[in-house]
């Protein structure tokens, strides 16, 4: 960074659990307030879905027009980043944070087009809903049945300077969604399906409690122990160190969610490795070594560090390579859930448990099963 | 619900008269939020406004005092019932609101002790009258008036509060709104006002949970959403359950979830074994765990079914590194629970 670099801007989240609670409308709201105090605001994205009170909310507001780029014939719009530089304004409102760009822009995600404004000294207001945040991927597809596609790092909303709470009971939610104000009809019956069935907005809804509750905790300063103060009952604790072992199997994937979440909830390092019985990962065949490189990179998307350690023996490599490293817990998966596989996986816990004196080892639950029935 | 309720006339009527009781009740709803000036009064309000233009019999029945003039002008827009003042108390006018009996009242500011000889001795408990009577109403509080929070409030602000609404009250509300905003300046009383911020999220959360609890049991549904983590700690005789629980206990803490701690009966236990076991379930009470003894022949089944019955996400238990593994057929027990513990992590602790 050079000296005369800008001070980086701060980005402010209005979290929800669901469409039409109303986050675009208060972020909104806040930039009319905020321009009324003479800060110079625009609209870099913003996405009517027709709600004629929000549209309303936008008036008197610069609107920095879109870009439009064609995608196999069809014409796309997607908010222009360069356009916002050269404007330069002290803050911008920037709508859906975990929006996925059309392929041929210049960044894949709207968040990496966020981190180039803020990197750029300017401020940023967002929106986004808690089902995009991807440590709660798996939980959100085991209770609703719905993949959600388009995810958030939780490294990046933790780097958010403000995360706000944007609430609305599922009661009114449901009764704006009857009343036309959020899809138009044949939309929200399709929305009444899935995302709208009341238990799931209810759940939903604690989850995004839950998750502004732990964005304002974990902007609290810690103590020297990695707690926050008078939070909860502190107790001389070294710190925590977890250890994902990753394999070629699907529920890696959920594996490496799950240790995110559990190792950021408790303040601790994250690492991961593969065993490879030889060198260069040759002991695999092409599709598993593929699927095996995809989670390392999803590893290291989430900010976890990877390593791929040669042995014979998995166990054994697995727990040295953790008592070199202060692992204090060591987080594996239960990979198929017939008995013979399940069979082995357990003797592999055994074999690390007998191994890994001291350090406690957890499977982790196949979260990408679904459990309940719609 | 059970069984015998289809038979039994006297508890067939009782759930009647208590559904037409339900019925007959105003609703109740709470906008809460951590301290003044986040904007909760603004929300009552505007809630008003909106049910007014839809059509509902809508009136103010207390206001706070020295509100910005934004909002006096607001409040002005809606017929009032004005507060009886009783030594400098306002308090409301119970019986001109019940005589008026309007659709929907506002209560902005819901924690106020009556002044004595006053009809009820808290605010709250004239709202009971007022939503027993039919009326709905809209109100509301900050964290720091709620009873059970006392110790945590004296523990931020250095002093604690006494005209208080109980927790229960809240959780009886049919809606619970959380009326967020980060706190203004960066300070050290922002600092303060931020544990008070993510305590009024984690309270809110904890009602909507009983909400979605009550919800599942009323339509049959298994729990399985873990939006709270809930931690069970299994309990043998032989096993090193300080270690599990203190874990256990520092995990539920990060998580802002509960912990369980539960023994399954066995039968020919040693003397020693009972000691023991009563010195682990003394260590799971000191831990604040909610402590259970269950029957069941088979171990492993019965801590599965206490634990999908309580949407436990994380099992904790011990393992004998002595013993031996593969000696028996289908599995160890800790082969069975790993294997049929469907969406729920086993944490294996060395013993």
């Amino acid at each position: 960074m050079t000296a005369d670099a800008p001070a980086r801007g701060r980005l402010k989240v209005f979290l929800g659990y669901a469409a039409g609670v109303g986050k675009t409308y208060q972020m909104l709201a806040e930039a009319r307030d905020v321009q009324q105090r003479g800060v110079d605001i625009v609209v870099g994205y913003f996405e009517p879905h027709g709600r004629k009170e929000t549209i309303a909310q936008t008036e008197g507001l610069e609107i920095v027009p879109r870009r439009r780029l064609e995608y196999r014939g069809s014409w796309f719009e997607e908010m222009d980043t360069e356009a916002i530089l050269a404007r330069r304004p002290q803050v911008a409102v920037v709508d859906e944070f975990p929006h996925t760009n059309v392929p041929g822009s210049a960044r894949q995600k709207r968040w990496e087009d966020i981190h180039i404004l803020l990197d750029a000294g300017i401020d940023v207001l967002t929106t986004m809903n808690v089902q995009h945040l991807e440590s709660l991927n798996d939980q959100i597809w085991s209770s609703t049945g719905v993949r959600v596609r388009e995810t958030i790092p939780d490294w990046v909303l933790k780097q958010a300077d403000e995360v706000v709470m944007v609430d609305l009971t599922p009661g009114a939610l449901l009764n704006r969604l009857a009343r036309g104000v959020v899809y138009p009809p044949e939309r929200a019956r399709a929305a009444l399906e899935n995302f709208f069935k009341e238990s799931t907005l209810v759940a939903l809804r604690e989850l995004a409690m839950r998750q502004a509750a732990y964005a304002v905790e974990s902007r609290l300063p810690d103590d020297d122990n990695g707690h926050a103060p008078d939070l909860a009952p502190v107790e001389l604790q070294p710190h925590e160190r977890l250890l994902l072992v990753l394999t070629p199997h699907p529920s890696s994937a959920a594996l490496i969610r799950r240790g995110r979440r559990v190792a950021d909830y408790l303040r601790a390092e994250c690492l991961a490795v593969y065993v490879s019985k030889q060198q260069d990962l040759d002991d695999l065949v092409p599709a598993e070594r593929e699927t095996l490189e995809r989670h390392l990179n999803f590893a290291r998307a989430l900010r976890i560090e990877t390593r791929i350690l040669q042995g014979s023996d998995t166990a054994e490599a697995v727990v040295a390579f953790a008592r070199l490293h202060g692992v204090t817990q060591i987080f594996v998966t239960r990979e198929e859930p017939s008995a013979l596989r399940s069979w082995f996986a357990s003797a592999f816990v055994q074999r690390i448990v007998n191994l890994a004196q001291g350090m406690q080892v957890t499977v982790v639950a196949d979260r990408s099963i679904r459990r309940q029935p719609a | 619900m059970n069984a015998d309720s289809h038979r039994d006339p006297e508890a067939l009527l009782r759930q009647v008269e208590a559904a037409e009781r339900a019925e007959r009740r105003g609703q109740l709803k709470i906008f809460l939020g951590y301290a003044s000036g986040v904007g909760k009064s603004f929300k009552l309000f505007d809630e008003g406004r909106r049910r007014h233009e839809r059509g509902e019999d809508v009136v103010v029945a207390a206001t706070q005092s020295n509100i910005p003039a934004e909002l006096d002008a607001m409040v002005r827009t809606f017929e009032s019932i004005p507060t009886k003042d009783v030594a400098g108390v306002p308090v409301i006018d119970v019986q001109a609101v019940l005589a008026r009996h309007p659709q929907v009242c506002l209560v902005d500011g819901l924690a106020y002790d009556n002044p004595a000889g006053s009809r009820h001795a808290r605010r709250y408990q004239d709202v009971e009258e007022l939503i027993e009577a039919g009326v709905s109403v809209l109100t509301s509080i900050n964290l720091e008036y709620i009873a059970e929070e006392q110790e945590f409030v004296r523990s931020v602000l250095g002093t604690a509060r006494t005209d208080t609404v109980p927790q229960d009250f809240i959780d009886g509300a049919e809606e619970v709104v959380v009326v967020d905003a980060p706190p203004s300046a960066e300070s050290a009383e922002a600092q303060l006002l931020s544990q008070l911020r993510q305590r009024a999220l984690l309270l809110t959360a904890g009602v909507v949970d009983r909400q979605l609890e009550a919800y599942l049991r009323l339509h049959g549904i298994q729990s399985a959403w873990g939006t709270q983590e809930r931690i069970l700690v299994c309990m043998t005789p032989r096993a090193n359950a300080a270690k599990m629980l203190a874990s256990g206990r520092r995990n539920a803490d990060r998580f802002h979830g509960e912990l369980f701690a539960i023994y399954v009966m066995q039968t020919n236990l040693t003397d020693d074994d009972r000691l023991a076991l009563d010195r682990n379930v003394t260590l799971a009470r000191a831990q604040q765990a909610h402590v259970e003894t269950l029957e069941g022949k088979d171990p492993v089944g019965t801590i599965l079914e206490y634990a999908r019955a309580h949407g436990i996400t994380q099992i904790y238990v011990g393992h004998n590194l002595r013993r031996g593994w593969r000696n028996r057929l289908g599995g160890t027990p800790l082969d069975r629970l790993i294997r049929d513990a469907e969406g729920i992590d086993v944490r294996v602790f060395p013993q």
